[in-house]
């Protein structure tokens, strides 16, 4: 478990101070695959480094299965750093020495006996698809590659913790998706807990199962990626939720509707369209979708759907008060 | 102009102060390499944000380095006489010369070898403290073979500076290729031993620049 108890981070300047984390509280469970998100600039770059104290909070403790790591210096922070594995959006690899030689630094870190270095080195490429590059330098790799080298190297010592700072930003899409598969595939298979920080919210929507959202330093929003995704609550959050599930419908056929415009919201089983034309028959309002989605995070069906209701205002409110009853959110939609 | 005849009769004295050059050279570069070196390491590793940051140690040696730098080398060649005494006990000849040209190219080679590592991208150095390597591993496992094709760079630099050094050390008893410069093409007009003498120098730092240059492109893995 992991715990984030009060942890400011104050940078001081020639001149002035700047608050980079401001009083956060977080825990992470173990097993957890945590997305912090937020624009650049929130802090939650200085949060993550927190953690293995590349940056000393300025106040607040850092728990790692209760023991705080702020205490802890020289050797015995070094000790406890070989726990809590770190991948960066750079990969930062050592450059002059080969894909395996990069691993193998990692375990002499942890004093692991010479003659079981090679057949680690040789499980951890395998863990990673890249059993044939052993000897390659990183110059020759490609970024999906590097990275792949880097959480090699970031699990060379079974850590329990591994901390992901914008570690795909820097891939395209399709080796985004392949280093994220491989991400998931350790947190069940070796039980890690991971902590990523990313400005896409696709990379939380595909991986996390609980998020937090950070501006200015706080974090304003925290929760079940699946819950947060159903019902955000504050504006940051809407807009990031928004860049993957958007429902802009476009103005032309906004001034064409003249009933009411309600979004629909259907979380996990119940079944969305039965619901809706469930309710068209039971009442005497016509229904007409303007938008509809069913996205799928955390392999739990989230259906969305905006349409317009014509009728009496009574029987649009009583439909609505009827799919409520039925699990639905309803949510009137504003239009000119 | 140039008398070829008298060039080839002159040859076993050109030869000579050669050699001697090349011992001066030897000396001096490898103190500096032994003492420089590291001395770069610690200018690098006490600074701001890194993790050995300690400003007192920082200044010291820093300041130290810039002292010594900012002396004309003809002046610390004379002020150095004492020390040259002390340690070789006399303050003629190749050897003696090297006591000066050492204390000159350390700073000298530090200051690059220092400036090597600044070029190291943090990052590299930051993951490595992530994984948990001790201090010394990070020197010898990654600051100085991610720096190394630049250090090379420095040491070509060092042994240039170090021919120019020793010909100014050669005009006051440290013999060597200047020494026979001065002694002859300056003080008696003597064009041939002038050319060749330069000409043997030019070829001689192109030759460093070029197996340098070599070395430092054959061993980056980047």
């Amino acid at each position: 478990m992991l715990e984030f108890q009060n942890i400011t981070k104050i940078y001081e300047s020639k001149k002035k101070q700047i608050v980079g984390v401001d009083n956060v509280s977080l825990t992470i469970n173990k097993g957890d695959i945590f997305g912090i998100v937020g624009y650049s600039g929130a802090g939650k770059s200085s949060l993550l480094r927190c953690v293995n104290l590349l940056e000393r909070p300025t106040s607040g403790k850092i728990l790692v299965d209760g023991i705080d790591l702020t205490k802890l210096s020289g050797s015995k922070l070094r000790i406890a750093r070989l726990k809590i594995g770190m991948i960066f959006q750079h990969f930062y690899l050592i450059s002059q020495k080969t894909v395996g030689e990069n691993i193998a630094f990692a375990l002499r870190a942890a004093k692991t006996p010479k003659n079981k270095i090679p057949t680690k080195v040789t499980e951890l490429l395998e863990m990673v698809g890249l059993t044939d590059k052993r000897d390659v330098y990183p110059g020759q790799l490609s970024g999906g590659q590097k990275q792949r080298v880097g959480i090699a190297r970031a699990l060379a010592n079974n850590p329990s913790i591994l901390l992901c700072d914008e570690a795909t930003s820097a891939l395209d899409p399709k080796t985004t998706l392949s280093i994220l598969k491989l991400l998931k595939e350790i947190n069940q298979r070796l039980g890690i807990t991971i902590v990523l920080i990313t400005h896409e919210m696709d990379v939380v929507k595909e991986i996390c199962n609980r998020m937090a959202i950070m501006q200015d330093g706080r974090v304003i929003e925290e929760g079940e990626v699946y819950d947060i995704f159903a019902e955000p609550k504050e504006p940051l959050t809407k807009e990031f939720i928004n860049s993957v599930v958007s429902f802009e419908i476009p103005n032309e056929i906004l001034k064409e509707v003249n009933g009411q415009v309600i979004k629909i919201l259907f979380k996990g089983d119940v079944a969305g369209e039965g619901v809706i034309s469930d309710t068209m028959q039971r009442f005497d309002v016509k229904g007409n979708f303007l938008h509809g989605t069913i996205e799928y995070i955390q392999e739990r069906p989230l259906g969305i759907f905006i349409m317009e209701l014509q009728g009496e205002t009574a029987a649009v409110n009583e439909a609505k008060h009827y799919m409520e009853q039925r699990g639905a959110l309803v949510e009137v939609i504003e239009h000119v | 102009m140039f008398d070829f005849p008298y060039f080839i009769s002159m040859l076993p004295d050109i030869w000579k102060a050669f050699t001697e050059t090349l011992i001066m050279i030897g000396i001096s570069l490898s103190i500096s390499l032994i003492i420089g070196l590291p001395l770069g390491v610690l200018l690098f590793v006490t600074d701001k944000g890194l993790f050995w940051e300690n400003r007192f140690v920082k200044s010291i040696f820093g300041f130290a380095v810039n002292i010594i730098r900012s002396i004309p080398f003809i002046i610390l060649l004379v002020a150095l006489f004492p020390l040259t005494k002390l340690l070789v006990g006399s303050t003629i000849g190749p050897v003696a010369a090297s006591v000066s040209l050492s204390v000159a190219a350390i700073p000298y080679f530090a200051r690059l070898v220092e400036s090597s590592l600044r070029d190291i991208d943090k990052g590299v150095i930051e993951a490595t403290i992530a994984v948990g390597a001790t201090p010394w591993m990070i020197i010898t496992d990654v600051l100085i073979p991610e720096a190394k094709s630049t250090i090379i760079r420095g040491i070509t630099l060092t042994v240039i500076s170090l021919v120019a050094y020793s010909a100014m050390a050669g005009t006051i008893g440290g013999g060597g290729i200047g020494d026979l410069a001065i002694r002859f093409g300056y003080y008696r007009y003597d064009d041939t031993i002038m050319i060749s003498t330069v000409v043997i120098l030019i070829i001689f730092v192109q030759l460093i620049q070029l197996i340098g240059e070599q070395i430092a492109k054959s061993i980056d893995k980047r």
